[in-house]
């Protein structure tokens, strides 16, 4: 693995993207440099718009159209592949299909004992035992994202990306599922990257806070969290990072308003 | 909801909003009272029969027409009829439909006649059905198709074109194969689409079972009418309309019941 060669697992070397908006060259991201190690939780927070989206998109091989490169494993990536999982900010279930039917959607297994079986694991995994044959409709929102994180994990891939999965529930729920996350990713051992808006979300999960500016998107800061898990959200340290986070994001705002005035 | 969700402790599931499809009474208000109206009138002179019978002398015709065979005769003419049309226009339109929905290429072709030729309305195409197919079943068959065709190939390529496309997102990052694609995500997608194809391509065609039966014979409930109406029967032909706006709602519920078997995920809205 690329640990023994230490190289970073996934490495995002001078990513640059624009969008064309109406024939206009709007950029989104701007000289993008991130390494991340295997097994490592990293979370990117930035206010909306600040391309940190797309940039998990690039990661994912959703977004293909945009220079430098970003390499998994010593290899570019080109395109999809089932060795990065995604959660969306929307659960995306397939309203047709029940939560088994759902989960093994991606499933390269053929066997359907084992298929059956593979699908079981993760439906336990996620705590949804018992909702097997439910379809989506019958599913509150928190239920549906587990049910899409069970989709994502279950070809078992190495590099599991977030994209504000949390970010359309409410608080209990949220915290909850954040519980859940960190759990899978210490039985699953798989690498996380996390994108969300949510400060506290981001220093409870993450190993880094990487922190983005706006328009054009780029890495401001990257904040280690140093805080043995679980955390406490209401510890003085903890505290401390978010004053920290907090702060970057206030310089943007307070240089931006000299411009102004 | 708890972390750790025990037996106890699972998260309810929500109800399906129930929408089975029992007749309710004040689905029969409306028409009954229609009824009395209609029966008062002519009681009280206001009406002339041979303009409009009164339900009273329909209810003799029918009892009539049922003693004497006609209208099971005329009714399982048309009914076959429209069976047949209609079976080739579900077969060549989702055929058609779903490679023109699939394959871009194969939509660029065929669009510009098909947009010419669709405001055509069938009864058009009569002396040119009769020139083809003789003024048998074939060309009575084919008006029919014709009616239903259209709806069904339109709203299959709708329905197919309207695949989510977070949906795709979702596949390619899975790596689903196209055929896979197709089967599990495009086409349960568009299937609320293509019934409301087969419902209205069905409503087409009992409409065009009529025209379909101007042309020369002696069966079917369009002839029926015709047949009617020249020798000034208004009853029989209150019959002959009776009978199709009866069996069309039947065929109509069949493909309602089927369609609601195939899309039980979805919820519909049912007004408020």
């Amino acid at each position: 693995m690329s640990l023994l060669n230490h190289h970073p697992y996934l490495e995002i070397n001078d990513v640059n993207k624009q969008f064309i908006v109406d024939d206009q060259i709007v950029p989104a991201l701007s000289a993008i440099q991130l390494a991340i190690q295997a097994g490592e939780f990293v979370s990117i927070v930035g206010s909306s718009g600040c391309g940190k989206s797309t940039l998990l998109r690039i990661v994912a091989g959703l977004e293909c159209d945009y220079q430098g490169t970003v390499t998994l494993d010593g290899k570019r990536i080109v395109g999809p592949g089932l060795d990065r999982g995604i959660v969306f900010q929307e659960h995306r279930l397939l309203p047709w299909m029940t939560v088994t039917e759902n989960i093994t959607l991606g499933l390269t297994e053929s066997d359907p004992e084992r298929k059956k079986q593979i699908a079981q694991t993760y439906i336990e995994l996620v705590g949804l035992a018992g909702f097997e044959s439910a379809f989506p409709n019958q599913l509150s929102g928190g239920m549906s994202q587990r049910v899409a994180i069970a989709r994502a994990l279950v070809n078992k891939p190495q590099l599991l990306l977030l994209d504000e999965p949390f970010g359309a529930l409410d608080a209990l729920t949220k915290i909850q599922l954040q519980q859940e996350i960190l759990r899978i990713w210490q039985s699953e051992k798989t690498t996380m990257m996390l994108v969300t808006h949510d400060i506290d979300e981001a220093i409870y999960l993450g190993d880094r806070v990487v922190v983005m500016s706006k328009r054009p998107g780029m890495i401001k800061s990257i904040i280690p969290v140093n805080l043995p898990r679980p955390r406490n959200r209401t510890s003085y340290q903890f505290f401390e990072i978010k004053k920290a986070i907090y702060r970057e994001f206030f310089h943007e705002d307070e240089a931006s308003l000299e411009y102004v005035i | 909801m708890s972390l750790h969700l025990g037996k106890g402790t699972a998260p309810k599931v929500r109800r399906y909003p129930k929408n089975n499809q029992t007749f309710t009474w004040q689905q029969f208000i409306l028409p009954i009272v229609l009824l009395i109206i209609w029966q008062m009138f002519f009681e009280l002179g206001l009406i002339r029969s041979i303009v409009l019978p009164p339900p009273s002398t329909v209810m003799k015709t029918i009892g009539e027409l049922l003693q004497n065979g006609q209208l099971f005769k005329h009714l399982g003419f048309s009914l076959i009829r429209v069976l047949e049309g209609f079976s080739l226009a579900v077969l060549f339109g989702l055929t058609l439909g779903i490679a023109m929905g699939l394959f871009r290429n194969v939509y660029l072709w065929l669009d510009m006649l098909i947009q010419v030729l669709r405001p055509i309305p069938p009864i058009a195409w009569i002396p040119l059905a009769i020139l083809w197919f003789g003024i048998d079943e074939m060309s009575k068959i084919f008006i029919i198709f014709l009616g239903a065709f259209f709806p069904i190939l339109i709203n299959v390529i709708e329905g197919i074109s309207q695949t989510d496309h977070k949906f795709v997102e979702v596949a390619k990052v899975l790596e689903i194969s196209r055929l896979k694609f197709t089967s599990k995500i495009v086409l349960p997608g568009a299937l609320p689409s293509i019934m409301t194809g087969l419902r209205v391509g069905l409503g087409f065609s009992w409409m065009c079972v009529v025209a379909a039966e101007l042309i020369a014979g002696t069966e079917g409930i369009g002839y029926m009418i015709m047949d009617a109406r020249q020798l000034a029967q208004t009853d029989v032909v209150l019959v002959g309309m009776l009978t199709i706006g009866i069996t069309g709602k039947c065929f109509d519920y069949m493909l309602k019941a089927l369609e609601r078997k195939l899309l039980r995920w979805k919820t519909t809205y049912q007004g408020a």
